[in-house]
């Protein structure tokens, strides 16, 4: 996948938690912070789907959050890219025969990148946004959301 | 404030209240939780609190798996606590099994259980300061947090989720070559120990802002049955490590540290919850000192091989409860073997969050609305930890939104107060 040289506008990206265990979550936040520091490249967490590029999710999907999830994933506006973040989102991971659990992400909606580690480091993570930012820049060329 | 006037029910209100949903889906916090409050004006007269969101049946599932997969699930109760809940597991199998634990290993548990007291703290007070506005002081702490990551993943090969205690004792050393890292981050610790106390509790606009904000009396803290730093802010001296010493705590006095250690009177608020939290970053720092220092030698497990450890516990039937003091309070765990059976025939969990969830009734009754934020922070809850059976609410775009306006009011608060 090639990269765009440069980024054309700052990213802003929703964290959504469908059942993780947290792990994945804070090493999201340790991205964000002096560490990793992801906001110099204009990448920042926003608090409502509607404002978002990225959907950034961790954990596997539980009963109780299915329908949110897909509401989310709806009042994003387009063009926009699915990241998962960890093992369990992505495959389901420990969490297997439970009955509440439904499944990975990518079988309630669709996914562009699969970011993988049980926590993913926060390396991982901001590479998966940069991938993702490929996939925006495609979309937008072919004049997917205006 | 008498338990009367806790108000749990939405819709019982005088005709002048309304009511304001928040969450579940929480920017600050990174996990879903429901809060209807009922307003008067600006003040809090009533909250509903609804949990249940995060809800992965791990109990379920562990008892549909032998005790070492199930071990590997109890890391994954919650990331933070990624060692909290395996140490509590691990005791509750090895007195159920009667398994020994090799003096080395408890030690080893130990130095990583206190390293992870540290940069759980130190994540609080970082998310505490955001709530407040103050993200520069969010950034500073987390930036000094990295520290103890750094040596978490040198000791453990990983930064979170360090599968170190296996039952018989733990899965890797700590190695004489590798204590001068950990000695150099404990001075690195104390170096910044007083910055941190006077970024924090000598500053006019945090003491503002959560002085009297958010307070549990003493009374309602031990009627409650608060765990943790919540109970100890409140004056209560609870702290398993004190009063049922287990691993390297019992060659050691650990004393429970409440506000009178810093020389105030416990008020039990958002404030007391800060000098406790840092003073415990300190108490820890000394504790894994004492363990390098005293690191007995002698083998890692008591029973090395995998297979063979697998055929003791299949053999061993009986119950056992282990309790740890994870960085929220007491984690327990409990579990019943059955011989023939690889898997726990029981296994029951019981977090520091779900103890301290009463707690946020009276913190909440009667503060602000634009308090709310950094009250639902001082508890320090964690949702995956403590979501055992629960239902859920609707998560819609307006009560995200409301989230944001709340996170503006906090702040605006903050600007407001501070001229
Ligand atoms: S991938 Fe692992 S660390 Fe991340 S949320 Fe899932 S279980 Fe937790």
């Amino acid at each position: 996948m090639a990269l765009p040289r440069s980024f054309k506008r700052a990213l802003w990206v929703f964290h959504v938690a469908t059942g993780s265990c947290n792990g994945c979550d804070i090493e999201i936040v340790a991205a964000l912070t002096p560490r990793y520091d992801v906001e110099r490249f204009g990448i920042m967490l926003t608090g409502t789907p509607r404002h978002a590029d990225v959907l950034l999710i961790t954990g596997p999907v539980t009963k109780p959050m299915l329908p949110r999830l897909k509401r989310i994933y709806e009042q994003t506006p387009d063009p926009k890219a699915v990241i998962v973040v960890g093992g369990c989102g992505s495959t389901s991971g420990v969490f297997y025969e439970s009955y509440n659990v439904v499944g990975p992400i990518d079988e309630v909606i669709p996914v562009d990148v699969y970011v993988p580690g049980c926590p993913s480091r926060p390396e991982a993570i901001i590479d998966g946004v940069v991938k993702a930012v490929a996939k925006l820049e495609t979309l937008e060329k072919s004049g997917v959301g205006g | 404030m008498n338990n009367d006037s806790i108000n749990l029910k939405v819709g019982q209100c005088a005709a002048t209240t309304y009511s304001v949903p928040v969450g579940p889906v929480h920017p600050a916090l990174k996990e879903p939780i429901r809060f209807t409050f009922n307003l008067d004006g600006e003040r809090i007269v009533g909250v509903d609190i609804k949990p249940g969101f995060a809800h992965r049946g791990i109990e379920y599932m562990g008892m549909r798996r032998n005790l070492i997969q199930a071990l590997y699930l109890s890391e994954r109760i919650c990331g933070i606590c990624s060692i909290s809940h395996p140490l509590a597991f691990t005791q509750a199998v090895e007195n159920a099994a009667g398994i020994e634990v090799p003096p080395r290993a408890q030690y080893i548990r130990t130095i990583i259980g206190e390293l992870e007291r540290v940069h759980s703290h130190l994540l609080w007070a970082g998310v505490g300061a955001h709530e407040l506005g103050f993200d520069t002081l969010l950034h500073l702490t987390w930036n000094v947090r990295e520290k103890s990551m750094d040596l978490l993943e040198e000791l453990t090969g990983n930064r979170v989720d360090y599968a170190i205690p296996i039952f018989s004792g733990v899965r890797r050393d700590v190695p004489a070559e590798k204590a001068h890292l950990a000695y150099e981050a404990l001075d690195y610790y104390k170096g910044l120990l007083q910055q941190m106390i006077d970024a924090f509790l000598h500053d006019k606009s945090v003491e503002m802002r959560t002085r009297n904000v958010g307070a549990l009396s003493y009374d309602l803290a031990v009627d409650l049955c608060a765990v943790g730093p919540t109970a100890r802010a409140s004056g209560v001296k609870k702290d398993v490590r004190q009063d049922m010493p287990y691993l390297a705590y019992a060659d050691m006095e650990v004393k429970a540290i409440t506000p009178e250690d810093f020389g105030t009177e416990p008020h039990g608020d958002v404030y007391d919850n800060i000098i406790v939290r840092l003073l415990e970053v300190k108490q820890s720092i000394e504790i894994i000192e004492f363990c390098l220092e005293n690191l007995p030698s002698g083998e890692l497990m008591s029973i090395p091989k995998v297979p063979a450890l697998l055929a003791t516990l299949k053999k061993a039937s009986g119950e056992g409860l282990g309790r740890h003091e994870a960085p929220r309070g007491e984690v327990i765990h409990y579990v019943r073997l059955e011989e023939g059976i690889e898997e726990p025939a029981v296994w029951k969990v019981k977090a520091p969050t779900y103890s301290n969830l009463m707690a946020w009734v009276p913190k909440f009754l009667g503060d602000e609305i634009a308090d709310v934020p950094i009250i639902a922070a001082s508890i320090d809850p964690c949702m995956c930890c403590m979501d055992r059976v629960h239902m859920v609410d609707t998560v819609g775009n307006e009560t995200t939104r409301m989230k944001e306006e709340l996170v503006r009011l906090s702040r605006e608060k903050t600007r407001r107060i501070c001229g």
